[in-house]
């Protein structure tokens, strides 16, 4: 399989805040309308590794290609590349002195240039993916947590991302509320899109993942399908750890 | 002579410094006494008529809300000019520090009246409820349970206030009040020579740049409590 | 009473100084046009090289910030009128009192602009640049509009101030409203001109004191 068929290709990345290394060299490679779930302990790395995806954090080492593009190489048009990488946000992001759809057209007007009206009827669209057309004029503080996370899904959406990558997207929900969010996502995984989820929700794993990596300490400890990881076959620490957040 | 040597003779003279240090120390000495009356008197005052506002008496109100706005909206020259020609010809008479005391505390009561008031309405109204329905009366809810948490949310901005206001005890100048500034431009028409004036300026460095950094801190500290 | 009437109320007086003081306030509004805009920019140029990346330059800002906040406005403005002459730096009265309180107000509007910037969190940033916006249109487009809302009592508020801090050039001589209040004062021997003038600034900005109060009391202190 040559690199250039893989969405993601990620190699010996590592990544230092200071004298403490946080990520010590992560190899991932996602293919096409692969959904990835990533879980492990607090503290092990998941999020900060999710975040060099999109670089809003700058590896210390490593390679990451998105569709055969270097991400790291600082002739690498930053920009232009993080359209076609979705972000959701465990807090949502959302800005708040637009309305919902004022958020989904904001980087469809000013990043892709699209004409108001155009960068409109596209805005509407995502929301309506997301079952939210009739709440468009909505400002955030008038929406649910799981709607604004909806809208958050959106905003990512409507740029037509190649790969589309979830920092813990209904921790800050209740468990009412995810529902929602998780439906919103199997519905996305469904129409093929390539998805990496750092979660604790485990059932969604077992539904809808294709491979389940556990890290732990800044390491891949395992990874595989999720009838092997969720099952006796594991390794003993993710089995730890699943006992632990099974309670 | 040298450009180098120039500026330090306009700027730096060693002797004029030697000669007026005295005068200077002096000057910050006054403006030292004026400004901790000030900030002693008029928080006091702020704080007192928070208090009374917060009796929710609209008699009491409504004197304390046009005091309070007026003194904010009024530049504090304007009030001390006002003051310092207008009480000797009504029998009046106050040395002009005292004049500059009056108003600068005034003016510094003012706006801590409305940081104080800010804050005593911040407090959420559960906490009156929590306090009242123990049994304490209003004043000991007043006083052990919101004005505690409002001093609290106070400090950040009242220090930048009190910093602001007791900066204009420069404004005694104008009225004779033997402070920094006074003591630096009369020196410098005497000698004809701009070094009292950079005198006069690392003065008041010396006095409010360490009680500025001490203000940031402050904020900082207090921010973060503030969840 | 009649006393105090006729001290600081004398509508005679007023009335023989009112035009002198009415041209005094064009003066005042001339400065604030000049000083006000100078000062909004000046602190925003201020708050947005505090965020640099090169940490001796946000030390550079961030003193210059406290040296000016610890100076008095008044002792900036004599420094700069009657000081720089010595360097050979003559400057008219109006333009001291630009230069002087440029100075001032960009440290205190700099302070406010960096407090709003710390008050939008790192996720509207973030969030923002994920969607493929340029640092510049993530700024003007997410954190400027969120930063400016937040601070906007104290934007105000600090407008008011340089209003009143127009009286001070005075003290230059400058013919604004004080200084032609003042003369009427030493012409009459009686300090109800200034009082007339202190009308005047409670007239334009007591409304905008009531303003601020009730946008600070809405964001709950």
């Amino acid at each position: 399989m040559s690199p250039q068929r893989a969405i993601l290709d990620v190699r010996g990345l590592r990544k230092s805040f200071g004298a403490s290394e946080v990520l010590k060299g992560i190899d991932l490679r996602v293919e096409p309308q692969e959904l990835v779930f990533i879980m492990g302990p607090s503290g092990s790395g998941k999020s900060t590794f999710l975040r060099c995806l999109n670089r809003l954090e700058e590896p210390s080492e490593g390679s990451i290609f998105v569709d055969g593009v270097d991400l790291l190489d600082p002739a690498t048009d930053i920009n232009a590349t993080r359209r076609h990488i979705g972000m959701v946000f465990q807090a949502f992001n959302l800005y708040p002195h637009m309305t919902a759809l004022g958020n989904v057209t904001l980087a469809l007007r000013k990043v892709l240039r699209h004409s108001p009206s155009q960068a409109q009827t596209i805005g509407l669209a995502a929301l309506d993916r997301v079952g939210l057309k009739n709440r468009a004029s909505a400002y955030p503080n008038e929406l649910s947590g799981g709607q604004q996370q909806r809208v958050a899904i959106a905003r990512a959406i409507a740029l037509e991302p190649k790969i589309m990558l979830f920092d813990e997207p209904t921790s800050a929900l209740d468990p009412e509320l995810s529902g929602s969010v998780l439906a919103v996502m199997r519905d996305l995984q469904a129409c093929g899109m390539t998805m990496v989820v750092v979660s604790h929700e485990i059932r969604f794993a077992r539904d809808a993942a294709h491979r389940v990596v556990f890290m732990e300490a800044g390491m891949v400890i395992d990874q595989g399908p999720p009838a092997r990881i969720f099952g006796p076959d594991a390794s003993p620490r993710a089995r730890a750890f699943l006992s632990e957040i099974a309670r | 002579m040298g450009s180098r040597a120039l500026f330090i003779e306009t700027f730096f003279k060693p002797d004029l410094i030697l000669r007026y240090l005295p005068d200077i120390l002096q000057g910050m000495l006054v403006t030292i006494e004026i400004a901790g009356c000030v900030v002693v008197t008029g928080i006091a005052l702020g704080l007192g008529l928070a208090l009374l506002r917060s009796c929710g008496l609209r008699v009491l109100n409504a004197p304390i809300v046009v005091f309070v706005d007026m003194a904010r909206a009024l530049p504090p020259l304007v009030l001390i000019l006002i003051v310092y020609f207008g009480l000797p010809n009504v029998g009046v008479s106050l040395p002009s520090f005292a004049v500059l005391w009056l108003v600068l505390s005034l003016v510094l009561a003012a706006f801590a009246e409305e940081i104080f008031w800010a804050g005593i309405l911040s407090v959420r109204k559960a906490q009156w409820e929590a306090g009242r329905s123990t049994g304490l009366s209003f004043g000991q809810t007043l006083f052990y349970v919101v004005l505690p948490q409002a001093a609290r949310l106070a400090v950040p901005p009242l220090t930048n206030r009190t910093i602001a206001i007791t900066k204009n005890t420069a404004l005694g100048t104008v009225i004779g009040v033997p402070e920094i500034l006074n003591q630096a431009t009369t020196a410098e028409s005497f000698s004809g020579n701009a070094t009292p004036l950079v005198m006069g300026a690392v003065a008041y460095l010396v006095l409010f740049l360490p009680v500025v950094i001490a203000g940031r801190w402050i904020e900082t500290r207090f921010a973060w409590r503030r969840a | 009473m009649g006393a105090l009437l006729t001290q600081f109320f004398n509508l005679q007086i007023m009335s023989e100084a009112a035009p002198l003081i009415v041209r005094g306030l064009g003066m005042t509004l001339l400065v604030c046009l000049a000083v006000v805009p100078l000062g909004l920019a000046g602190g925003l140029a201020v708050a947005l090289v505090g965020r640099s990346r090169a940490a001796w330059v946000r030390w550079g800002a961030a003193a210059l910030i406290d040296i000016l906040r610890a100076m008095p406005p008044l002792v900036l403005l004599i420094f700069v009128h009657a000081g720089l002459p010595f360097a050979g730096l003559r400057l008219s009265p109006f333009a001291s009192v630009c230069v002087a309180f440029f100075l001032n107000t960009s440290a205190y509007y700099g302070e406010i602009y960096r407090a709003g910037f710390e008050s939008v969190g790192y996720g509207q940033w973030e969030a923002a640049r994920s969607t493929g916006l340029t640092g510049w249109q993530a700024m003007t487009s997410v954190v400027i509009p969120q930063a400016v809302r937040n601070v906007l009592p104290d934007l105000v508020s600090n407008t008011i101030e340089v209003v009143k801090l127009t009286s001070l050039a005075s003290a230059v001589a400058l013919p604004e409203m004080l200084y032609a209040a003042d003369m009427a004062r030493s012409l009459t021997y009686n300090p109800s001109p200034i009082v007339l003038a202190g009308a005047i600034y409670l007239i334009l900005l007591w409304p905008v004191v009531r303003l601020v109060s009730r946008l600070e009391h809405r964001l709950g202190g």
